[in-house]
Formats: structure tokens, C-alpha cells, sequence
């Protein structure tokens, strides 16, 4: 087994275990912290997957601005920012723990059938050729989610604005 | 480095989200697991990119526009879960059950 092979499942086991934790803390702004430990450390694994330019991007994308917007979201909302055991449906975790594990199983199932072990060959990626690929092959989905995003801006700031003479609220 | 290993901790990351979509109370909370499996699903597009050493590139291209996509659903879902909190005064999901019958 080389070094690689040792810090890739070295990698994964710290991914699954801040994603538990993700899922199973008690305090809403943990949660957030260790959802920047889980996209860091998929990160590092697009890294050793050659896709350096997907990793920048998640980091800028996700750790820079989603992470930010989790937590303007969490103080906005008046969460109690210290442990709380309001946060989850007790009566729902027995479900939920028999739902999760059965997809898992029969996901599982299937990749062991499917694949066998196969290499991940890694040899580095071009920027400069993903970006000719997107400008490209790609043009018309780019051009596309631009308008996704307009969309999203526009949407996003028609429904946190406060416009009384719209909306009365009585009755909502 | 082998192909299994990766798709499993995808996979094993999928029923995480699953698990905190069905479990968590609090909206914010749950838009947090849905960003666990937006990015599992990123993992395995990456990783079969890297398997098939794919000329075109399409695994990474697909990941750039999910994380694209991911961004804006969070804005979008943000601004409900504030619209509802300013109408309802909790974020809490139990809570809005008007639709239920």
C-alpha cells in the first residue's frame, strides 16, 4: 500500500466522521464549522483527484460564501447558538437511522457489484483546457446558469424584502 | 488509489444527508444536509472523471455547475426560510404544516 493510498483513506474517514458530526451536534453553529471541515477535506481530495480547479472553486464557493450565508442565516433566524435539544425530532431518529442505512446497504450493494477495484489514474489537469472545454462544448449550459443565477438574485431579493403594500400580514 | 473506496464514501455521505434531512428541526439545518449530498454527488462525478481519464472533461465541468447551482439554491432557500420566520416567528419545520392534510 503506498503513502497515497494510506492519506486518501486517512482523508476519507475524516470526511464521513465531520459529516456525522454535521448531522449529530447539538449546536447550530457547529454544525456549520464542521460543514467547512467536510468540504476541506473534500478539497484536498479533488486535489489528489487532479481536479485542482474544482477544488478552488469549492473552496472560494462554498467555505468563501455559502458557509457565510449558513451563519447570517442562523443568527437571522434567532437560533440559540449554544447547545439545544430542540434541534432534532426525537421520534424521527429510529426512522431516519433505518431509512439512511438501508440506502447506504443497497447502494454499497451495488457499487461492490459493479466495479471492481479500478485504479483512479491521476495525472494533473489543464485549467487552461477546462476553461476552452466550458467556452466550447459547454457555451450554451454556461450561458444558461448565468440566467439561473440572475434568477436567483432576483428571487432571493424579492422575497427577503419587506414591502408592506404587497403583502398583508393578516393573512399568510 | 482505487475506485471503491471513494464511491462508498460518497455513497456513505448521501445517507448522512438523508439522515439529517429527516432528523433536523431547524430549516437552516436542513439546507445543510442537502449540502452534504450536493457535494457527495460532486465526489463521485469528480472520481469517475478521474477514472475514465475523460478528454473532455465532463465530470469536473458537471461538479463546477452543481457547486453553481448549489449556491443559488441556498440564496433561494435562505430567503424562504427568512420570509417564514418573519411570518411565523420559528424556523422550526414542524411548525409549517398548513399543506399537510
Amino acid at each position: 500500500m503506498e503513502a497515497i493510498d494510506i492519506f486518501s483513506y486517512f482523508l476519507l474517514l475524516l470526511l464521513l466522521l465531520s459529516g456525522v458530526k454535521v448531522v449529530t451536534t447539538s449546536n447550530v453553529i457547529h454544525a456549520a464549522i464542521f460543514l467547512v471541515f467536510t468540504l476541506a477535506t473534500t478539497a484536498v481530495l479533488f486535489i489528489l483527484l487532479s481536479a485542482e480547479f474544482v477544488a478552488l472553486v469549492l473552496i472560494l464557493v462554498y467555505i468563501g460564501a455559502v458557509i457565510v450565508l449558513f451563519l447570517f442565516g442562523v443568527m437571522i433566524t434567532r437560533a440559540p447558538l449554544g447547545p439545544n435539544a430542540e434541534l432534532d425530532n426525537d421520534q424521527n431518529k429510529l426512522m431516519a437511522a433505518v431509512i439512511s442505512l438501508s440506502i447506504f446497504g443497497i447502494f454499497t450493494y451495488i457499487l461492490l457489484q459493479t466495479f471492481d477495484s479500478t485504479v483512479v489514474i491521476s495525472e494533473g489537469t489543464s485549467t487552461k483546457l477546462l476553461g476552452e472545454i466550458l467556452l466550447s462544448r459547454f457555451v450554451f449550459p454556461f450561458e444558461l446558469v448565468s440566467f439561473v443565477l440572475l434568477g436567483a438574485l432576483i428571487g432571493g431579493i424579492t422575497l427577503a424584502r419587506k414591502d408592506n403594500a404587497l403583502m398583508d400580514e393578516d393573512q399568510i | 488509489m482505487s475506485i471503491q473506496p471513494l464511491l462508498i464514501a460518497a455513497a456513505a455521505l448521501f445517507s448522512i444527508g438523508i439522515y439529517g434531512i429527516l432528523v433536523r428541526r431547524n430549516a437552516v439545518m436542513v439546507l445543510l444536509s442537502i449540502e452534504l449530498i450536493l457535494n457527495s454527488v460532486n465526489i463521485n462525478f469528480v472520481a469517475f472523471n478521474a477514472m475514465l481519464s475523460d478528454v473532455f472533461l465532463n465530470g469536473q465541468i458537471f461538479s463546477i455547475f452543481i457547486i453553481t447551482i448549489a449556491a443559488a439554491e441556498v440564496g433561494i432557500g435562505l430567503a424562504i426560510v427568512l420570509m417564514l420566520f418573519r411570518n411565523r416567528e420559528t424556523a422550526n419545520i414542524n411548525e409549517f404544516d398548513l399543506m399537510k392534510w
